[in-house]
């Protein structure tokens, strides 16, 4: 079954900006999926409609087969929603913005309090229950809105750069977190800029760029097409000099770090085989960049040369 | 997963009740401004214009001074308030981004619009009953016609709550929800009769009175309390309930609309 369904979904915002230029997109029940792009990409205008928060121009949308001009209150009841902003009261406490949440969904305020311990426990935030919304931290504040939207149950929930400006402690909590409710059953849709993050959580994924989907594809083969991939190896001892590698590109970053680009089908072996023929140790080794951006600009820049659209402003 | 009418309708119960609960927490939250400035108000009002001034002015209606305003302060108060609690929390909500919170929830236009006008006719309520406590510190009050007296409350603040969506709905910045009550609320509530019977008028004024919704509000519930009037009672609520009506149509056409609130 399909959670979302997008059939040339079309937004012109009233200064004449078209943020989106009649998309197609499926995400299937129980997927965790990313919808990557660049700012102005037209993301969060998806999710608006998606949601109800932006009108749409024209187009399709079905959450759970639930049109949304037809059974709009179904279709939204289906849907948790954690926005890019922080957008509760901050003079509320924690514990009343997620009980009004659910309430706003029709649950019952006993089950509301019952489901409130469970989610404020669940995302540490149980302890800062009668405090303030405003006198949390920037990660709380992120985990506040998740275990909001968490409050009604969603089959579906999205999640609009639900990491921005959160520490990696808090950011790799809430991954598994997020990884957790999604083995539960919960259809996942994650905008993101960490690019990292997409590629950690989701299995698919769809791309746009200038109101359009440029790619859509599972994470596996998006990551597939990638052409080279560079890695940093920490050096044992320092070098003054580059160490020779046949059929490879390197470079010093500093005097205990090198780097090297793998082209596809080439092994990392092959680089250690060298290396240590020559009495070179590796300490440890990591990516240098994030693969999916590498992708990310391949496809943009690839798509710019081909002039296939016009970029939103 | 469609739910039965039954489950929505109980769903729909739950939302509406959530706002309310919601919008009363704001009101008890922020007590020092929503309860306290009426009864400091009211009190200066009853000391000044009923103590000291009202005993040279004698009677008015047939009534004491003090007797004749103690109505009309307390109708003045519910139409500030009740229109002042919805600007200011639909408003701040919009400002603020949680109205995203409703807007994103399975419930209908019309249930958030009676959800903030029936938080605003609360608060109306709340002070009303607060400065009638207030007043009775000065003056005897009768209750001659209790139910008229609530259903003049009810619907004057049903109708300035709904005034207050609207301009919240309109409003692009805070000085956009101060205008109205400023240069619009502010001078027809005090030519609506608070302060006197537009009896005591000249005749063009007394007939320019009559364009002048409020005094027909005031009108009505001072009839509640003192058996006078300035206007037919019949009158007054027929133009009480036809504005109420108005005023919830035109907010929910704008919801519908998603004016001020969506993209």
């Amino acid at each position: 079954m399909l959670a979302l369904k997008l059939r040339q979904l079309a937004k012109t915002y009233k200064n004449g900006i078209k943020a989106l230029k009649g998309i197609d997109l499926e995400v299937e029940s129980g997927d965790f999926f990313a919808l990557l792009g660049p700012n102005g990409a037209g993301k969060t205008t998806a999710i608006g409609i998606v949601t109800s928060l932006v009108t749409k121009t024209s187009g399709v949308v079905e959450v759970f087969g639930h049109d949304i001009d037809r059974e709009l209150e179904i279709a939204k009841s289906c849907i948790g929603v954690v926005p890019q902003e922080v957008n509760f009261n901050q003079f509320e406490t924690v514990l009343t913005i997620v009980v009004n949440e659910a309430g706003f969904y029709g649950i019952a305020r006993h089950v509301a309090k019952q489901r409130a311990e469970v989610y404020l426990k669940q995302l540490q935030l149980w302890d800062r229950r009668h405090s303030t919304a405003r006198s949390l931290s920037g990660g709380m504040k992120r985990r506040l809105m998740i275990a909001r939207a968490l409050m009604h149950q969603p089959e579906l929930l999205i999640l609009d750069e639900p990491t921005a400006g959160v520490d990696i402690e808090v950011r790799r909590s809430m991954w598994e977190f997020l990884r957790m409710i999604n083995g539960e059953g919960t259809t996942i849709i994650l905008t993101t800029h960490y690019l990292e993050e997409a590629e950690n959580l989701c299995r698919n994924v769809a791309i746009i760029d200038g109101g359009r989907i440029i790619e859509r594809d599972s994470m596996a083969n998006v990551l597939r097409k990638l052409q080279t991939e560079v890695f940093v190896l920490n050096l044992r001892d320092a070098r003054t000099a580059v160490p020779r590698l046949e059929g490879f590109s390197a470079s010093l970053a500093d005097d205990h770090t090198l780097e090297v680009e793998l082209s596809r089908g080439q092994s990392l072996n092959q680089v250690f085989a060298q290396l240590s023929a020559q009495g070179i140790e590796i300490d440890s080794m990591r990516n240098k960049v994030n693969r999916l951006e590498e992708l990310f600009v391949r496809l943009v820049d690839s798509r710019g040369r081909g002039g296939a659209g016009e970029a939103v402003a | 997963m469609s739910a039965a009418p039954a489950g929505r309708a109980r769903a729909r119960w739950i939302g509406f009740q959530t706002i309310l609960i919601r919008e009363f927490g704001r009101i008890v939250r922020i007590w020092g401004q929503t309860l306290l400035p009426p009864a400091v108000t009211s009190t200066l009002y009853f000391v000044i214009f009923g103590s000291l001034i009202g005993r040279r002015v004698g009677q008015v209606g047939g009534h004491d001074y003090m007797q004749f305003i103690a109505p009309g302060l307390i109708m003045m108060t519910v139409i500030q308030n009740s229109y002042g609690n919805v600007v200011s929390s639909f408003f701040g909500a919009k400002f603020g981004k949680h109205l995203e919170e409703l807007l994103v929830a399975p419930l209908p236009n019309w249930l958030i619009v009676l959800g903030y006008a029936l938080g605003g006719v609360l608060r109306g309520f709340m002070v009303g009953t607060v400065v009638t406590i207030v007043s009775l510190f000065f003056t005897r009050l009768g209750l001659l016609h209790p139910v008229l007296i609530v259903s003049a409350a009810f619907l004057t603040s049903f109708v300035f709550a709904l005034g207050g969506f609207v301009n919240a709905m309109l409003a692009k910045n805070f000085d956009q929800i101060s205008w109205f009550p400023t240069f619009i609320l502010t001078p027809l509530t005090y030519l609506g009769g608070v302060f006197y019977s537009i009896q005591m008028l000249p005749g063009w004024a007394l007939d320019a009175s009559h364009a002048n919704p409020i005094l027909y509000m005031v009108s009505a519930f001072r009839y509640g309390f003192l058996g006078t009037a300035d206007v037919g009672v019949r009158l007054a609520f027929a133009i009480m309930v036809s504005a109420a009506v108005g005023m919830f149509s035109l907010a929910v056409v704008l919801m519908n609309r998603g004016v001020g609130i969506r993209d």
